[in-house]
This record gives C-alpha cells, structure tokens and sequence, in this order.
C-alpha cells in the first residue's frame, strides 16, 4: 500500500459523491416538469451549491496530491482527469437548475402537450452519466465506448422533440413561449449527454492513455 | 495526504525555538530562528547545501557541543525545559537522531538495539529482550531479522541498517526523532520503506527531517519549513508551501530555479 492510496480512494469517493447529486439533479429537475412539481425544482436550485463546493475541494485534493506524490503513469492520468470530469460535472448541475427554473415557469401555464421525448432523454441522460462514472472508476473501456455510442440516441430525440414543437408553434402563436421554454429544456438534456460522453472519453483516456476527443472514435482504432 | 491538525497546532507544541542564533567561530550560521515543532507531526527541513538545516537539526540534541569554536544563543524549549540547559544524557533520550548513513555498532542486532536501555541500567535480561523486539517491531525489522537476533549488524543491506539505527533510537522510548537526510545512501525501494516507516512513526514520535530531497519532503511531511543562509525563509503546512507558497524565494526554490 503506498503512502497515497488512502489519498486517491478519498477523491474517488468524492467524485462518487458529486456524480449521485447530479445524477438526482438530472432526475429531479425532469421530473419536476413532466410531474409539475415545483418542490422538486426548488430543491435541484438550493442543492447545487453542494455540487459547486465538492468541484473546489477536488480540484484542492488534486493540486495537492500532484505537488505532493508527483504522481506517474495511471495515476497522473487519474488525477488529471478527475480533474476535468469534475468540471462537467459542475456544468451539469448548472443545466439542470436552469431545467428547473424553466421547468418553474412552464409549470404557471397549461400543459402544452404530454410530456413523452422528454422523460426519455432524461432517462438516456442520466444513464449515460452513471455509466460514464462507472466507466471511469471502474477503467471500463468498453462501457465508456458504449456510453458515447448512446449520445446519437439523444441528438436524435432531441431533433424530434424540436420538430414537434416547431410545427405546433407554427400553427399556435400562442403557444409559442411554452414551445420555445420546451426545446430550452430539450437542448439542455442534450447538453447534458454531450457532457457525459466527454466523461466517457476522459474513461478511455484514462484507461490507454490516448485523447480520443475530437477524433471519430471507434473501439477497435484505440 | 497527511492530515494538517493545523487547529490543534497552538495547543500541542513540542519544541519552541526561539532566536536561536549559532556561531561557528565568527560565522553566525544560523539567525535568530523562531520555529514550533507540533507533537506527533513530520516537520521536514528544506534548502540549498549550506543554508544550516543540518546545524539546526543538530542543535536540538547538543550534537553542536562536540565542535570546536562554537557558540549558541536563544532557547529551545522541548515541553517547558530548554533543551540548552537540560542533562545531556536525559535531553539525548528524549530527541533521538538518525543519520545520512547508517551507523550500527559494530555487534550484534540484538547487542545494537539493547544498547540504549543498558547503558541506561536495565539489566533484566527479560526486558532487554522484549524492548529490542518491540522496537524492532516498530521500527518494520523485526520480521526479517527475528531468526538472526545474534548475527552482526554488519550483515544487514543498508536500508535494513538504517531500520536498524531507528529501532536503536526507538529503544530509549524517545519523544522526539531527528533523521539528517535518513535516505541518501539509499536506493528508491529501501528509501519507499524508510518513508512510509516514518509516517507510521508519528503516531508515536514527534518527527523533524532534514532532506536534500524535496519530493521527500512533499511525501511525507505535515509542515516544511525553507531555509537559506542560515535564516527560515518560510515555513508552513506542506500542502501550502508546495502548492502556493507565500515567498518568491520558497517558490523558486521548490520550482527548481535555483539550489
């Protein structure tokens, strides 16, 4: 065991931590349209502090222990990637308070139409993050490439929510505002997946040590 | 990385330098040095060659009394006493110190770790044999050399030796361990060992280092301290002073752009 094991188990754990609270935020804010429940939308809003807070402290842990282990090989490409994921991680809590705040507004007007795209891009969404995390703990490189195979799905949903609600809004002008509010939330579901397929690539590069981001990825060229 | 008590640091203070000033002839080598050393913590002392750390590590056990020439001003308080005006001998188990080089007595393992406790009085065979295992056993030996008690310490590999010389100074139950560069004659594996021994030591020992490697000092130390010519330059928890120190010089030194 060496002197830092302890140390890099405790930033592993603190990425767990962070991946369940935006793992709940992608739910709940969702949720909080599809079911108007304004309660949820108001706790995605007051909890994403905490998300912010454990960001800071990972990034110190991090700092620290390069200055202190200057670490090598899969543990550098760890460090450095627990880093950048934590990143996404944070931007994906601010997405779903922004979720929830339209979610908030949405919820004053009448339903505009039943909500079915968009519990399933959720659902896609917040699979891709916990698989993405798995991944990543877990160096598997196989669940990763899954993972970013799974991002078409969602761009493909998305498309298809927003085509929809173009041409109800084209025929409605007045359901405009909550059509417009709609793709809001659709694009930033879409957001969401984008920042959990960059989780899924960082897994990768964790896992062989090449950066696969803005490259046609497929497993076999690895 | 190891935890800073930082909180508790006011409260738990084992030794407190203070303006110690030390004089080789007319070189003043060390310059009003103001330094606590909190219990049960890895202080590491870093600079150039030449900038006193060793002469100060040496002054906290009177090893200076054996130069010619010199002279010492200031007190080190070691729990209310000054170290400077205490009986060697008791002052000497209480600060224990370990050298660049290991330097077992030319005798057996045995013979080297009851050495201590002898010339201390104790004369029951029984206890001299269970405070050589239990310091062997403290010190990560007494696994390798449990079965060859009697054959000469010259016979060990050098890390093993160096175990040796900290088993020798665990003997005497000190409360503080100096290691001068404890690892220098070292290689990478038996200094790995020599490392984690000294974390493990500071559940027990108040421990000062002095290492001409910083990368040692960033490992397994809760505050460092930087020195250059003979004065503290900074000193502070090891996360800070390696992450964003407050001084230029501290940060250029720990950058590599001079020393």
């Amino acid at each position: 065991m060496s002197l830092f094991d302890e140390d890099l188990r405790k930033l592993k754990s603190k990425i767990l931590e962070m991946g369940g609270l935006v793992e709940t935020a992608i739910r709940d804010s969702v949720r909080a349209l599809v079911d108007r429940n304004d309660n949820l939308a108001y706790e995605v809003i007051k909890k994403d502090h905490i998300i912010n807070r454990i960001d800071v402290e990972i990034d110190e842990d991090a700092i620290k222990l390069i200055a202190r282990m200057q670490p090598k090989g899969i543990d550098l490409r760890f460090i450095t990637t627990a880093m950048k994921i934590t990143s996404d991680l944070e931007r994906m809590g601010d997405i779903c308070v922004n979720i929830a705040e339209r979610s908030l507004e949405i919820n004053r007007e009448p339903i505009l139409k039943p909500y079915i795209d968009i519990p399933r891009m959720r659902e896609l969404a917040q699979g891709m993050t916990r698989d993405a995390l798995d991944a990543f703990m877990n160096k598997d490189q196989k669940l990763a490439t899954d993972v970013i195979m799974r991002d078409d799905e969602v761009d493909d949903l998305k498309y298809g929510i927003v085509e929809e609600l173009l041409s109800i809004m084209m025929l409605d002008p007045t359901k405009v505002s909550r059509g417009m509010k709609i793709t809001f939330v659709a694009q930033s579901l879409e957001r969401i997946a984008d920042h959990a397929t960059n989780i899924a690539e960082f897994a990768i590069y964790l896992v062989v040590g090449k950066i696969i981001r803005h490259t046609t990825y497929t497993s076999d060229k690895v | 990385m190891a935890e800073n008590n930082n909180k508790n640091s006011i409260t738990n203070i084992k030794i407190e330098v203070k303006e110690l000033n030390f004089y080789y002839g007319q070189v003043n080598a060390l310059k009003n040095i103001n330094l606590s050393f909190i219990a049960k913590h890895v202080t590491a002392i870093i600079g150039p060659s030449g900038c006193g750390k060793s002469t100060f590590l040496r002054t906290l056990n009177r090893m200076h009394e054996l130069y010619p020439d010199q002279r010492i001003e200031g007190k080190a308080i070691l729990d209310g006493k000054d170290i400077f005006e205490m009986d060697a001998m008791e002052l000497r188990s209480k600060i224990g110190m370990v050298f660049q080089r290991p330097n077992p007595f030319s005798k057996s393992i045995f013979e080297n770790v009851a050495f201590g406790p002898r010339i201390r009085g104790e004369r029951n065979s029984n206890k001299l044999s269970e405070i050589v295992e239990s310091s062997l056993i403290k010190a990560g030996l007494w696994d390798e050399v449990k079965e060859k008690l009697k054959a000469s310490a010259y016979e060990l590999s050098g890390g093993q030796q160096q175990r040796l010389c900290i088993a020798r100074a665990l003997a005497v139950n000190p409360e503080v361990l100096l290691f001068d560069e404890p690892t220098s004659a070292l290689d990478p594996i038996a200094t790995a060992k020599i490392e984690e021994l000294i974390v493990e030591l500071k559940k027990i020992v108040t421990i000062i280092i002095v290492t001409h490697n910083m990368q040692q000092a960033a490992r397994i130390s809760d505050n460092t301290v930087f020195m250059m010519l003979g004065e503290i330059i900074e000193s502070g928890s090891t996360d800070k002073i390696f992450t964003a120190p407050n001084e230029k010089l501290t940060e250029d030194y720990i950058t590599g752009r001079f020393g």
